[in-house]
């Protein structure tokens, strides 16, 4: 017996294979991130002009007062929970074939809920006056009200993103420390400082994995209570189409859907870009496959459930909003929406060896993302351009100021994501190897097993 | 139904209501015109009122009856309703939305920072908000009411029911040692309506003129099933 732990002689070439990506990027890399510079100048422009001249740069006006911008938030605050959703959940049920996805997804939901965050800000009518919805002692005693759904989102997204930077921080220590001990330069006492004096210890082992055990069921938990309450930013409305008690679930189960889109999307360009196929294997498109092929159905049976209700009591007030939205105004929108997210996810995704087709997955990842987009503005516009004194009947298309920061913002999240892997180890290395060490251990008892049956 | 403003269990000197006759009214938009006038309301131009931003704290809502050449106009003034149940305020994160001790559903100018949840909640859409800085055409500018703010770009604005007006005539009451009487105060939409199908008072004194229209067989209120229980009674005579 020697003691040198079973494929022990994998371990320098993972090293290799994924402190790659850290290298600096060659020409095409600094070309998309000027690209990427250029649009978000864009947007940051049109955000300086907007408060600049005043939030009529916007095509809202009454009733509609929320549109593309809460829709957007919304759907940023839903591609989040594609890295909590995913490593939480699959953490939690010790699935082996989680790892080299959990960091992809991780990266995404810190980056999505800064957007996100972005989108409340392009929104307020006075975002110089946003500190009033902090809670500080002031001298007029004036605090914010928390009656407000508006107050509860605010609390949540704040726990999501303090909780979901713990839960990508946590299992990188180890990873900085490998990166520490091999890279020089500047950058080496960043990662000295980030890796906590890191020693892989087998003390420091046990506080890790008992941490994020801890962690793990929290995330998750604060991950549908994070959604329900975008959610109930509606839900608690008296307006027809958003008052509705289905809309919690409604929204955790559509933030998961257009998240485990948003996922193959990034696993496919990384695994690309970075020649990751040894990592990334048609085996995880295949899971992540099936797992949004649940999703859709779940997706479909709530929205049919909801539908189904409106429809069938009739109520005049929920009816005009369903009938502008089925055969209206809104139309087209609506049954593109529902080829994209429900339609095109079902035929493809059931076939298995669509599954196993990277290129094709991400076709479906750009669909549902596109359709789930579409989704938010839909649950956004009809309702509030359908209310009940039906002289303010009104419709909506965003502005190009709108649609300037939209793109804009589409263009930071990448952007700061191109960075972030160039920082990061993309794929958790010592979950990696701990999974190959697990392979090896169960293997041999396999064998043994049969061979003693 | 009656008994729902302000909080409970402390006594309620006033409690502000109105009566909107709608067999009276002609659709002038006299009430409109005075209410820019009075509160300050900003001008909009025929670009923003084309595009639905128009600021109108009165608006008088139009409907046609019946196929032509069989066809009826119906006015129908809707303001702020200053609901006892206001959806408006609690869903505002700042508190800028707020019931006063009289059953007003004021607006906190200064506090306001513009998330329009409360805009968005108001079944009424009795809420605008200032998409831009306030502009008046010369020399309008020179006739602005100095008893009203100047609302800034980018907050919440809407009926006060001229609470300077409210805050005027009772204070002209206190001077005079006497009681607010009935018609001490009245809003510059009532004020200005030709055919008196405005009346605006004090409900809790039972011998005002609101308090006895209130009471009319003709009354009702605006979307009375969301149960917000409003200040305004619309007064209709059934055709039928």
């Amino acid at each position: 017996m020697n003691n040198k732990p079973a494929g022990w002689e994998e371990m320098p070439a993972i090293n290799r294979d994924l402190l790659a990506p850290l290298a600096p990027g060659g020409r095409g890399y600094v070309l998309l991130l000027t690209l990427l510079a250029a649009v978000v100048s864009a947007g940051a422009g049109a955000w300086v002009y907007q408060i600049e001249t005043g939030i009529g740069q916007t095509n809202l006006h009454p009733p509609i007062f929320w549109s593309a911008y809460i829709a957007s938030f919304v759907y940023w605050i839903g591609v989040s929970h594609s890295g909590t959703f995913i490593s939480g959940v699959l953490r939690l049920t010790k699935a082996e074939w989680r790892r080299p996805i959990t960091r992809v997804a991780e990266l995404m939901t810190i980056i999505s809920v800064v957007i996100a965050t972005l989108f409340v800000f392009y929104h307020l009518g006075r975002s110089w006056r946003w500190y009033y919805l902090i809670p500080y002692p002031n001298q007029r005693e004036i605090w914010p009200d928390f009656r407000s759904p508006l107050m509860w989102d605010a609390t949540a997204v704040f726990t999501y993103a303090t909780a979901s930077t713990i839960y990508l921080y946590l299992p990188l220590i180890p990873d900085f420390a490998l990166v520490r001990d091999r890279i020089g330069g500047w950058r080496k006492p960043l990662y000295s400082l980030l890796s906590l004096g890191w020693r892989g210890s087998q003390r420091e082992w046990a506080a890790l994995n008992t941490a994020i055990r801890i962690i793990t069921p929290l995330i998750v938990m604060v991950m549908i209570s994070v959604h329900s309450i975008v959610g109930w930013d509606f839900g608690m409305s008296l307006v027809p189409g958003w008052h509705t008690s289905i809309i919690a679930p409604y929204f955790v189960v559509g933030a998961v859907h257009s998240g485990l889109g948003m996922v193959v999307i990034g696993l496919y360009l990384v695994r690309r870009i970075y020649r990751l196929d040894t990592y990334i294997r048609l085996e995880h498109f295949d899971k992540l496959g099936k797992l949004m092929l649940v999703m859709t159905l779940t997706l479909a049976y709530l929205y049919f459930a909801d539908q189904l209700t409106v429809w069938y009591g009739a109520i005049p007030d929920h009816l005009s909003v369903m009938h502008a939205v089925m055969s209206g105004p809104y139309a087209v929108p609506q049954w593109t929406m529902i080829t994209l997210i429900y339609v095109l996810p079902l035929i493809t995704l059931t076939l298995p060896a669509f599954r196993a087709w990277p290129a094709g997955m991400l076709m479906v990842g750009l669909c549902i993302n596109v359709g789930m987009y579409i989704e938010r503005m839909l649950i956004l516009t009809p309702p509030l351009a359908h209310p009940r004194l039906t002289y303010n009947w009104s419709d909506y298309f965003p502005s190009w100021v709108e649609l300037t920061i939209m793109a804009g913002s589409l263009s930071l999240a990448v952007l700061l994501y191109a960075l972030a892997i160039k920082f990061v180890p993309i794929i958790s290395i010592w979950e990696e190897k701990e999974g190959r060490l697990h392979e090896q251990e169960s293997a041999p008892r396999r064998t043994g097993r049969t061979i003693s049956a | 139904m009656e008994d729902k403003q302000g909080p409970p269990g402390e006594p309620r000197p006033h409690r502000w209501q109105m009566v909107i006759d709608l067999d009276r009214c002609t659709g002038c938009e006299a009430c409109v015109v005075a209410c820019h006038a009075e509160n300050n309301i900003r001008l909009s131009g025929p670009r923003e009122a084309a595009e639905g931003r128009a600021i109108n704290w009165i608006r008088i809502e139009r409907y046609w009856e019946g196929e032509y050449p069989d066809v009826k106009a119906r006015f129908m003034p809707v303001l702020c309703q200053h609901c006892a149940d206001a959806p408006c305020e609690p869903v505002c994160p700042v508190y800028a939305s707020y019931h006063t001790p009289e059953g007003l559903n004021a607006q906190v100018y200064n506090r306001c920072i513009g998330v329009r949840y409360c805009g968005n909640n108001c079944p009424y859409t009795a809420r605008q908000f200032n998409w831009f800085d306030p502009q008046w055409d010369p020399p309008l500018e020179q006739q602005l009411n100095p008893d009203v703010t100047v609302r800034q770009n980018g907050i919440m604005e809407k009926c006060t029911f001229c609470v300077q007006r409210i805050r005027q005539g009772k204070e002209q009451a206190e001077r005079e040692g006497r009681p607010v009487r009935d018609g001490d105060i009245t809003p510059a939409c009532v004020q200005s309506c030709p055919t008196t199908a405005l009346v605006f008072g004090d409900g809790n004194d039972p011998n005002s003129r609101v308090a006895i229209m209130a009471k009319s067989g003709r009354g009702f209120h605006l979307l009375e099933s969301l149960g917000t229980h409003p200040a305004i009674t619309y007064l209709k005579r059934l055709d039928e």
